[in-house]
């Protein structure tokens, strides 16, 4: 953590406590900013579930505050934009590629698709045409045009070919560069070991320090 | 009027078609022959039941006998406006969702027509306010449920898609704006096809059913213009009034989407 960021009086960063639900939880877990956390864990072990409570979009008790704001003194939608999930399995809307970008964020989308080794044409094509990794890269760029200071990345490297997932690692390390907080669930170990500060297995529900 | 009266013989000739329709079942073992006869039976006992009952409140004459029947009426549509859809809630909304809508879009429209076109003496004589808000109920049922079944299958199909824009920050309403027009077109498109072929592929019912009675055409037509204004006006309030009401169930206060409220039609 940066000097500057800890001088303040409010807690900087990501703060939860006693996040949980009838399903999962409850989870304790803080996050400053640029830190990665990476939870590891079965499937059905509730990785999913911790981190659709985070963004608020699965019914759940407790508190999490960014920066000692409460996230439920703004907005469930503004909260959303701050602590941005990207599901594994994307979904989109609307036919094309181009059309789930507004006009400000096409460029630097564009930017970002030759990093992660996309083409700008795939952007003209119907969603239905492209690859699940392509669907869930073009996913992760669409959440990092926003520029949130908080990214859930559900298995984000899980439909990708070795060098695609060396490109999305390099993307990762680079919001966290730039100070994004990331929480990370993946089942791939390497990954997990290269990208997680700091590491938890999701254990029955429950989180597990390793 | 100068109806020919029907007899009883009458009837039971008619109903020999009936059981030329249950010998073809049997004969080519289509096994409806059963159905067939529970549901013509039905047919007659519940429209004796009906017509008795009807001539009983027109001769009251009161006011809360017409109530009582309309609320009635209502109810059971109520009911089989979210019986028909794929999906419904698991809980009590789903039958005040129904009975919301369907009471708003034929109390709205039935009283709009007592008091302005029709306008009988007094406004709630039976003899009007009851076959009307039956015909409504009728339409109205109908565009409700195609309503309610466009937006829950459509919104439980596209969960991803929704849940996405979610995520990104999008509001709630915005999200399932698409299906929330898609669904009430939905409800929608049977009273405009109906208009559209109303004279040219189909004779509307009640209108032939004026003519047979003995009512000139014309007055018959007047009539059944009357009431496609009436249906289409009550199709559009339950179309939208039940898609609103279910978007609005489907959430709660931190706009996420509630599919967890859902349960599929066993």
């Amino acid at each position: 953590m940066n000097p500057a960021a800890t001088s303040g009086s409010a807690q900087l960063g990501l703060e939860i406590h006693g996040l949980g639900s009838a399903l999962a939880g409850p989870f304790d877990l803080r996050a400053a900013a640029g830190e990665a956390i990476v939870v590891t864990g079965r499937s059905g072990s509730g990785k999913t579930l911790l981190l659709r409570m985070i963004a608020d979009l699965d019914v759940n008790q407790g508190t999490v505050l960014l920066d000692g704001q409460d996230r439920r003194s703004i907005t469930a939608p503004r909260w959303r934009g701050l602590a941005i999930y990207v599901a594994a399995e994307s979904g989109w809307w609307f036919d094309t590629v181009a059309q789930h970008f507004s006009a400000e964020h096409i460029g630097s989308a564009t930017e970002l698709a030759g990093d992660l080794g996309l083409t700008p044409e795939q952007m003209a094509a119907p969603v239905a045409h492209l690859s699940s990794g392509e669907r869930q890269r073009w996913a992760l760029i669409r959440a990092a045009v926003r520029q949130p200071p908080i990214l859930l990345l559900d298995e984000p490297t899980g439909a990708l070919d070795p060098l695609s997932l060396e490109r999305v690692e390099r993307f990762l390390q680079r919001m966290l560069e730039q100070d994004t907080i990331l929480i990370l669930v993946t089942h791939d170990s390497g990954l997990a070991e290269r990208m997680g500060n700091r590491r938890f297995e999701m254990v029955d529900r429950k989180l597990r320090a390793r | 009027m100068n109806a020919i009266s029907l007899s009883p013989l009458d009837l039971l000739l008619s109903a020999a078609l009936v059981l030329l329709d249950g010998a073809l079942s049997i004969a080519l073992s289509l096994k409806l022959h059963r159905q067939l006869a529970v549901a013509a039976v039905r047919m007659v006992i519940q429209l004796l039941a009906i017509g008795y009952i009807l001539k009983l409140v027109f001769s009251l004459n009161s006011p809360i006998a017409t109530l009582v029947i309309v609320v009635i009426m209502i109810l059971v549509a109520g009911r089989e406006v979210v019986a028909r859809p794929e999906r419904k809630f698991a809980d009590i909304s789903n039958v005040a969702l129904g009975a919301g809508s369907v009471a708003l879009a034929t109390v709205v429209t039935a009283l709009f027509a007592l008091t302005t076109a029709i306008r009988p003496h007094p406004w709630y004589a039976p003899r009007y306010a009851i076959p009307l808000a039956g015909i409504i109920l009728g339409n109205v049922l109908n565009a409700g449920s195609l309503t309610l079944d466009a937006f829950l299958g459509g919104v439980w199909k596209d969960r991803p898609g929704i849940e996405a824009q979610l995520a990104l920050g999008l509001t709630y309403w915005k999200a399932i704006s698409a299906h929330l027009r898609s669904a009430m077109r939905r409800g929608l498109l049977p009273i405009i096809n109906q208009m559209s072929a109303a004279g040219i592929v189909t004779l509307p019912g009640i209108m032939t059913g004026q003519i047979l009675a003995g009512l000139d055409p014309i007055e018959a037509v007047k009539y059944q213009i009357l009431l496609m204004f009436l249906l289409t006006g009550g199709s559009g309030l339950a179309a939208v009034s039940i898609a609103y009401l279910a978007a609005w169930r489907l959430t709660d206060e931190r706009q996420r989407l509630r599919l967890d409220r859902l349960r599929s039609a066993s």
